[in-house]
């Protein structure tokens, strides 16, 4: 008997985030990576605090944006090295089951990156968090549709040549939404610009669950021929 | 006596194409003298809405070619018909062509007005973001690989990109302010009249006719190159015999 859909999910996100806990990849080399592109972003602008201050939320998704794209290729790299895709299409697990875990393997993962970066920025850019909700709303919308999106993204360009180049001219102008409105809404949460903060949350939800929908239907068509 | 293939038997064109050829000349030479001579200057946009009897049509095209790709991409997942995976591919080439022309007529359109070409306008934000996306889908349709594979693959691009486009749309449009008063990046505008509109309305015919004849070209070009892969393989396949059963 198959397993059902979110049994087979949870194997997935487990198997990830146990190889993670194993490798410390996430923890070891995004971490770090996206630190110093905080620090960078210093470098390149105003080192008065005031700018970096006012440009934190820009700043800081543009971190996570390019740590996503590093924490999608670990996520496919691990599947791709030793043949493991072929191993999980055998076992019995569903496309979509495959699908969900990678996805909820990668928010985990990118939540917990992104609560240091928001510490790193916090420390380095003099940033004061308020507006808890919305900004709660915001960062996990984000990441879903940044995941959701990366699973897909990530799958597909796997077996295909030069895919580590491939990911980020693929996956960064489809999450250019995800990147206006993430900044856009932590910006009116944080109390930086006044505007409609949850038109922004609907558009980021929106974005999430139309490609968590897509990512479930497609992923069949992509396993069986990558 | 040796023979050879006769060439009209691996063209591309037919009666249809030479006659939505004729129709795009005769169309274009009709468009320039109605835009550039016949119509008056615009009271607010003065000479520059000139462009925009290109700029519109351009636009307009290449986001019918989107639609095209998308819905060729969702048919041949379902179908799994070389067809609509050729259709879709090359639907989405013509379409980075025009949006290309899009962006590259809205600089200059820019220049005249603003005095810089680039501004972030939200349609020009928007038009250069899906550019780059379906540069990826062309990318992707010349790597090599198996043709189911790259079917496939291309398919899922062209289905993710057509629904990222309302999306980026409204971000773009949000982050700029919502809707400028009028832009060249607006439609064809309702106050237009006479020989304004009618240029207007003129440069989308001309330019979907020279659509259907791109796509149709692009289409048997597309078509050709599978069945000389096929033919190179085959080829292929028996030189390596022949070279098996030599002694």
């Amino acid at each position: 008997m198959s397993l059902s859909t979110v049994a087979g999910a949870r194997l997935v996100a487990r198997k990830d985030l146990r190889i993670e806990q194993h490798s410390r990849v996430a923890l070891a080399q995004m971490l770090p990576f996206g630190l110093l592109v905080l620090i960078l972003f210093a470098f390149a602008l105003d080192p008065s605090r005031d700018v970096l201050n006012r440009a934190t939320a820009g700043l800081f998704w543009m971190t996570v944006l390019f740590t996503s794209t590093l924490a999608v290729q670990r996520a496919f790299a691990i599947e791709v090295d030793d043949g493991a895709l072929d191993s999980i299409r055998l076992s019995g697990i569903s496309p979509a089951s495959v699908f969900l875990g990678k996805v909820s393997a990668l928010v985990i993962q990118l939540l917990m990156l992104e609560a240091v970066l928001a510490l790193g920025v916090a420390i380095l850019y003099n940033t004061d968090f308020g507006g808890w909700a919305m900004l709660f709303a915001v960062t996990l919308l984000s990441t879903i549709g940044m995941s959701a999106a990366g699973a897909t993204y990530g799958v597909l360009v796997s077996r295909l040549r030069h895919s580590s180049t491939l990911l980020p001219l693929l996956l960064l102008p489809l999450l250019a939404p995800v990147l206006i409105a993430a900044t856009k809404g932590s910006e009116v949460a944080l109390g930086q610009e006044a505007g409609q903060g949850w038109s922004w949350v609907a558009l980021l939800a929106v974005f999430a669950i139309s490609y968590l929908i897509l990512g479930v239907v497609l992923y069949r068509p992509l396993l069986e021929e990558t | 006596m040796t023979t050879t293939l006769a060439p009209k038997n691996i063209g591309t064109s037919s009666t249809a194409t030479r006659i939505l050829g004729v129709l795009s000349i005769v169309g274009l030479i009709a468009l320039v003298a109605f835009g550039l001579v016949i119509s008056p200057a615009d009271f607010e946009l003065g000479e520059t809405i000139r462009i925009l009897y290109m700029h519109v049509p351009t636009v307009s095209v290449a986001y019918l070619a989107f639609i095209i790709t998308g819905v060729g991409s969702v048919i041949y997942l379902w179908k799994r018909s070389e067809f609509w995976d050729l259709l879709a591919a090359s639907a989405a080439e013509i379409g980075v062509l025009f949006f290309g022309l899009t962006i590259f007529n809205g600089m200059m359109w820019g220049k005249i007005t603003w005095g810089v070409f680039w501004r972030w306008e939200p349609r020009l934000v928007t038009t250069t973001v899906l550019f780059i996306t379906y540069i990826g889908y062309l990318v992707v349709r010349s790597i090599p690989t198996d043709t189911r594979t790259r079917g496939t693959v291309s398919a899922v691009i062209g289905i993710m990109a057509i629904v990222n486009i309302p999306i980026t749309h409204k971000a773009v449009d949000w982050w700029r302010g919502l809707h400028q008063s009028r832009t060249i990046f607006a439609t064809v505008d309702p106050d237009m009249r006479g020989t304004q509109l009618f240029s207007a309305y003129l440069g989308l015919a001309v330019f979907l006719v020279i659509f259907a004849w791109l796509l149709i070209h692009r289409f048997r070009v597309a078509w050709l190159s599978e069945r000389a892969r096929g033919i190179g393989l085959d080829e292929a396949i028996v030189a390596r015999r022949a070279e098996g059963s030599v002694p």
